[in-house]
């Protein structure tokens, strides 16, 4: 018997990442603990060839590794702006590293491994390659977590984090079992043809659709399976919370939606209203935690929990509007988070990292240029025009009423407008309170480049969105033409 | 004697699942117990796939439990881990104790 070789040109980036990510631990390795800032630069530079990779083989649709892996419009911008995530958490993570003394090599060689993962999971075409991408992800995520061994709560939060992921991991299992089982496939393409020609799926796939969502909401910190979120970005090192907050709700959204609407498409009756439901619900929990909070990891923690609704608000239409939505949503959140995260990694005094909202008091007078940069993440972020912020709402809230979601559109904007108070309580302690002394200066080139290109994005996106919406525009319709 | 059909083995798998369930939200006395909750949860799957994979005379199930099996235990290991740095930090790995942020 011939031994033919699958096709492995898909995955071309991931592999490479993957390769890239075990010389650089073998470099780490030979060299030791100095040669810590080195390998984080090349971990850049090969995060940058990856993007490149992916960009190159364009918006065409194809499978690969015996159709467990695709490619297409909507995996080519998700990959993208994951990487983009990651590469301006590891940028901004190696000034604050070098001040933390928690230099290890480990650190950018982790954060490759879980954007290949992350990769892998927005390629997914089928169960097994879902579940193999989505745990590459959370081991090294859970690593990260508890980066800071000796530090109590860097331990906690990795220790509870560790156990929720696992059982959230266990039910994702338990629905692929049964959707396994009553379909006799875990291929997502063979899955879309059987649903595609029958009307509605029998109660085992069902209950495997309802454990793979309750997986994946985990995953995406949607309530009610949220509650990990703020205990874990509080306790997390500030630079792996940047990291966390981003390219990883990226993945899973993207892998939320494949799953969703590709084998479960013809379903979509069945699960909208499950959605809707998360959808809201994420809304007023992250509007509402967030009012209380002191912390501003804490507080970043809810903000994100209320992100992750908005975007799910657009994903429970079901339409291609709604992919649409989700991708710019998810595209504008990596700048106005990313960038956010940034400043978080700047609050320094006299040697420490602070984290407290009032810590902020006044920077507006000791620091004007890092002031100006929060506020523009935080008016962006409540969705004020005409920043970034406004368009990703905007999209969202069309899907929405488009797929005749009037209530959650409506609840949707009266909760937004709750969230503003805490966006913009934070521009009034910054512009307005007692300054409570300035930051740790100077901030270095790494930190003050990424703010600055996160900032500028924010604002030009916002006055000219048409780069990015054209480009969801072609990858939901890519996404769609399969 | 009744024949052994694919119903009981997904009756044994629910009530292992559930169980690992109960074993991880009831628990209020050890992290460790916890983690074996964790890996009967996986083993619920395991027969789940096993069983729908002989009935289905398909070979699929059967090699998404050998992956499960290895992730497993690269989980275990990690968890482990985590734990061990978490007890040299505490000095405790009583649940009840694991409290320092309010949730």
């Amino acid at each position: 018997m011939p031994l033919l070789l699958p096709d492995f040109t898909p995955a071309l980036p991931e592999i490479f990442l993957a390769c890239a990510a075990m010389a650089l631990l073998m470099l780490g390795v030979f060299q030791g603990e100095k040669s810590a800032k080195e390998v984080s630069w090349l971990s850049v530079a090969a995060l940058v060839i990856a993007g490149a990779l992916v960009a190159s083989r364009g918006m065409e649709r194809r499978t690969g590794l015996e159709d467990m892996f695709i490619v297409d419009g909507f995996s080519m911008f998700m990959k993208l702006f994951v990487i983009a995530g990651a590469s301006i958490a590891l940028i901004a993570a190696i000034r604050f590293n070098a001040r933390e003394k928690t230099e290890r090599f480990e650190f950018p060689i982790l954060i490759l491994l879980a954007t290949t993962g992350m990769m892998m999971m927005i390629s997914a075409n089928d169960l097994i390659s879902l579940y193999l991408g989505l745990e590459l992800q959370s081991l090294s995520l859970y690593i990260l977590t508890s980066y800071n061994r000796d530090d109590v709560r860097s331990t906690e939060a990795g220790l509870k984090y560790f156990v929720l992921g696992a059982v959230s991991s266990g039910m994702l299992l338990y629905g692929s079992s049964m959707v396994y089982g009553f379909a006799g496939t875990t291929s997502f393409t063979s899955l879309a043809e059987i649903f595609g020609s029958t009307d509605s799926g029998s109660i085992g796939i069902i209950i495997g659709i309802v454990f793979i969502s309750a997986g994946l909401a985990f995953k995406v910190s949607a309530v009610p399976f949220h509650m990990w979120t703020p205990d874990v970005y509080e306790g997390a090192p500030s630079q792996v919370t940047s990291f966390l907050s981003v390219a990883p709700k990226i993945a899973a959204m993207a892998l939320f939606t494949r799953i969703l609407y590709d084998p479960f498409g013809h379903l979509v009756g069945e699960w909208r209203q499950i959605i809707a439901t998360i959808s809201l619900l994420s809304m007023a929990v992250g509007a509402l935690g967030a009012i209380s909070q002191r912390n501003f990891k804490r507080l970043m923690a809810y903000i994100s929990i209320g992100h992750m609704g908005y975007a799910l608000a657009a994903f429970a239409a079901g339409t291609e509007d709604g992919v649409r939505g989700v991708l710019i949503y998810m595209a504008m959140y990596v700048f106005m988070v990313g960038g956010t995260f940034a400043i978080i990694l700047c609050m320094r005094r006299d040697g420490k990292a602070v984290e407290r909202i009032d810590d902020l008091a006044g920077l507006a007078r000791t620091q004007p240029a890092l002031a100006v940069a929060l506020a523009i993440f935080m008016f962006s972020m409540a969705g004020i025009p005409p920043l970034a912020g406004f368009w990703s709402k905007f999209y969202v809230f069309y899907a929405a009423i488009n797929a005749n979601l009037y209530t959650l559109a409506i609840l949707g904007m009266v909760i937004s407008v709750v969230g503003a108070f805490y966006y913009i309580r934070i521009v009034k302690i910054m512009f307005f309170d007692e300054p409570a002394g300035a930051f740790d200066t100077p901030l270095g080139a790494e930190l003050a480049g990424v703010i600055f290109v996160t900032a500028l994005a924010t604002v030009l996106f916002g006055i000219f969105p048409s780069p990015i919406i054209s480009g969801a525009e072609a990858a939901a319709a890519s996404f769609f033409a399969g | 004697m009744a024949e052994i059909g694919l119903n009981h083995y997904l009756v044994l798998a629910a009530i292992v699942f559930t169980l690992g369930i109960c074993g991880i939200f009831l628990n209020r006395k050890n992290v460790i117990v916890i983690l074996m909750s964790v890996e009967l949860m996986l083993l619920a799957v395991n027969i789940n796939f096993v069983a729908f994979s002989s009935f289905l005379h398909d070979m699929v199930g059967q090699v998404f439990t050998m992956f499960v099996l290895t992730v497993a235990a690269a989980e275990a290991a990690i968890g482990l881990a985590i734990l061990m740095v978490y007890f040299r930090n505490r000095g405790t790995i009583a649940v009840e104790d694991i409290n320092m942020m309010k949730g």
